[in-house]
C-alpha cells in the first residue's frame, strides 16, 4: 500500500479521522537509522495491511513533531482514535520491527 | 529449485563489508552482503575528514556512495541478522527471516554497537530524552539543555553537534581525564556554553513522560536538570553469535585473526571494528583495507578449492 505522507493539511484527515489505525514513521533526511527503516516500513505496510502506514518529516513539520512530542528518530507511535497506544524508538531490521509492532498492535 | 551456494557471503554492511564486497565481485566471486544495518557505525556518525579523496564529506554520504559503488558491481544486498552459523563442507547460514544462505566462504564484518549504560530510566526514556545518535536528534533540543555521558571522540563529536543547538551542554566522564583528543578538548573548553562534570557516574534518568533530570554519584553534583541525555560510553564487539560458531575471540569478545584476516576456522575470514587486527585501531579506512583483504585471502581460498576438484570439500 502506498504510504501517505503527512502535513498540518492532511493530518486530520489521514490520521485524527482514520478508520484503521495510524503507524506514524517521524524521520528525517538527516538521519542514518531512518533512512534504513525507509525500505522495512514500505515493505511491512504492504504486510501488515490491519494498519494504515504514515511518515511525519520532523524537518518540514516540527509543529506535528512538538505536539507528538517527538525527541528522537526514528520513532514509530500507533495511533488509534486520534490517542497515542504506544511507540517506539530507534532501527530494528525488518523480522524484530514486525514483532514490535505486533506487540504494539496487542494494546489497541 | 536448486539453492545457490555463494562463492562469498559477507555477514555485515558497514564499510569493512561494502569494501569486502567490492573486491569479491571484482575477483568474479558470486557475493551476497547480508546486513543488519546497512552502513553500520557510519550511519550515526555525523562527517567524515580523514577519509582520502574527501576533505570533508557527510558519513551518510560517503556511505550512499560505498553502498551504490557496492550494488553496481553486482554483489546482492539483503536484509537479514543471522542466528546460525553452520559447517559442513559448505557454510550454511540461517537468518532471523527463517531463510537460509549457502556459500564457500564467510566474511564476518559486523563492526560493533553502541555499549549501554544499563541504568533505570535509559530503556523507559529512549526516544523521549535519551539518545545514541546526536546526528539524529539534535534538531529536537534547541535551547534546551543536555547531558553528554562519556569522555572519548564519539562523545565530543556528539557535544560538538548538539552545542550548536542546546543552550547547554554538560559533558558527564566518570574519569578525570578526558580519552578524547587534547586538541578536541582544548576547542570544547572554549565554549561558554559546554560545562565539564568529571569523576562522576549517571546512576538514573528520571522524567515524567519525558527526561527531566539525572542523577549521579557526585555528592557536589547529585542531581542535574536536563532535557536530554546523549549517551557515548564506547562500543562492544557483534560476536555472539561467533562464539556460539566455535570462532576464536580474544577477551574483549573481538574474533581473533592473523595478516591475512583469517579466523580459526578455514575459509571464514572477519574484516573491520569485529577484528583484533590493525592494532585495534577502529577507523573508516581501516575497515576498508581488512576488507579488501579478507576478499583477496577468500579469493585464493576459493580458487584453490575449484581447483582442487568438483564437489570436493572446499575447507578441509
Amino acid at each position: 500500500m502506498a504510504i501517505i505522507h503527512i502535513n498540518k493539511e492532511n493530518f486530520e484527515k489521514e490520521v485524527i479521522n482514520s478508520d484503521k489505525p495510524v503507524l506514524i514513521d517521524f524521520w528525517a533526511p538527516w538521519c542514518g537509522p531512518c533512512k534504513m527503516m525507509g525500505p522495512v516500513f514500505e515493505e511491512l505496510s504492504n504486510e501488515m495491511t490491519d494498519l494504515k502506514f504514515v511518515k511525519i518529516n520532523t524537518q518540514d513539520e516540527p509543529e506535528l513533531a512538538a505536539q507528538f512530542q517527538i525527541q528522537g528518530i526514528p520513532t514509530l507511535s500507533l495511533i488509534k482514535a486520534n490517542k497515542e497506544v504506544d511507540r517506539f524508538s530507534g532501527f530494528a531490521p525488518k523480522p524484530m520491527l514486525k514483532q514490535k509492532i505486533e506487540a504494539m498492535m496487542k494494546n489497541i | 529449485m536448486v539453492e545457490k551456494i555463494y562463492d562469498a557471503i559477507i555477514v555485515g554492511a558497514g564499510p569493512a563489508g561494502y569494501t569486502a564486497a567490492i573486491y569479491t565481485t571484482r575477483y568474479n566471486m558470486s557475493t551476497l552482503v547480508l546486513g543488519e544495518e546497512f552502513g553500520g557505525q557510519m550511519n550515526i556518525d555525523y562527517e567524515i575528514e580523514n577519509y582520502p579523496g574527501f576533505k570533508k564529506i557527510k558519513a551518510n554520504e560517503l556511505m550512499q556512495k560505498i553502498h551504490d559503488h557496492t550494488l553496481s558491481l553486482g554483489a546482492e544486498i539483503e536484509a537479514d541478522i543471522i542466528t546460525e552459523i553452520k559447517h559442513d563442507n559448505i557454510f550454511t547460514l540461517t537468518g532471523m527471516t527463517g531463510k537460509q544462505y549457502k556459500a564457500k566462504t564467510l566474511i564476518l564484518a559486523l563492526g560493533t554497537k553502541r555499549r549501554k549504560l544499563g541504568i533505570p530510566g535509559e530503556e523507559k526514556f529512549a526516544g523521549r530524552g535519551v539518545s545514541y545518535c546526536a546526528t539524529c536528534d539534535s534538531n529536537f533540543f534547541k535551547d534546551k539543555t543536555v547531558a553528554v555521558i562519556g569522555g572519548g571522540d564519539s562523545a565530543f563529536a556528539s557535544a560538538f553537534i548538539l552545542m550548536q543547538h542546546a543552550k547547554k551542554v554538560y559533558i558527564i566522564h566518570r574519569r578525570d581525564e578526558f580519552r578524547a583528543k587534547p586538541v578536541v578538548v582544548d576547542s570544547m573548553k572554549l565554549n561558554s556554553n559546554v560545562e565539564f562534570v568529571m569523576n562522576t557516574n549517571v546512576k538514573e534518568i528520571l522524567g515524567e513522560k519525558n527526561v527531566t533530570k539525572i542523577k549521579t554519584d557526585n555528592p557536589n553534583r547529585q542531581e542535574i536538570e536536563v532535557d536530554g541525555v546523549f549517551i557515548d560510553v564506547g562500543v562492544i564487539p557483534n560476536t555472539e553469535l561467533m562464539k556460539k560458531a566455535g570462532i576464536h575471540l580474544d577477551k574483549s569478545s573481538y574474533i581473533q585473526i592473523n595478516s591475512k584476516q583469517e579466523t580459526n576456522i578455514a575459509g571464514i575470514y572477519a574484516a573491520g571494528d569485529i577484528t583484533t587486527g590493525s592494532a585495534g585501531i577502529k577507523q573508516l579506512i581501516i575497515a576498508a583495507a581488512e576488507g579488501a583483504i579478507a576478499a583477496n585471502s577468500a579469493f585464493t581460498n576459493t580458487r584453490e578449492c575449484n581447483h582442487k576438484l568438483e564437489g570436493g570439500d572446499c575447507n578441509d
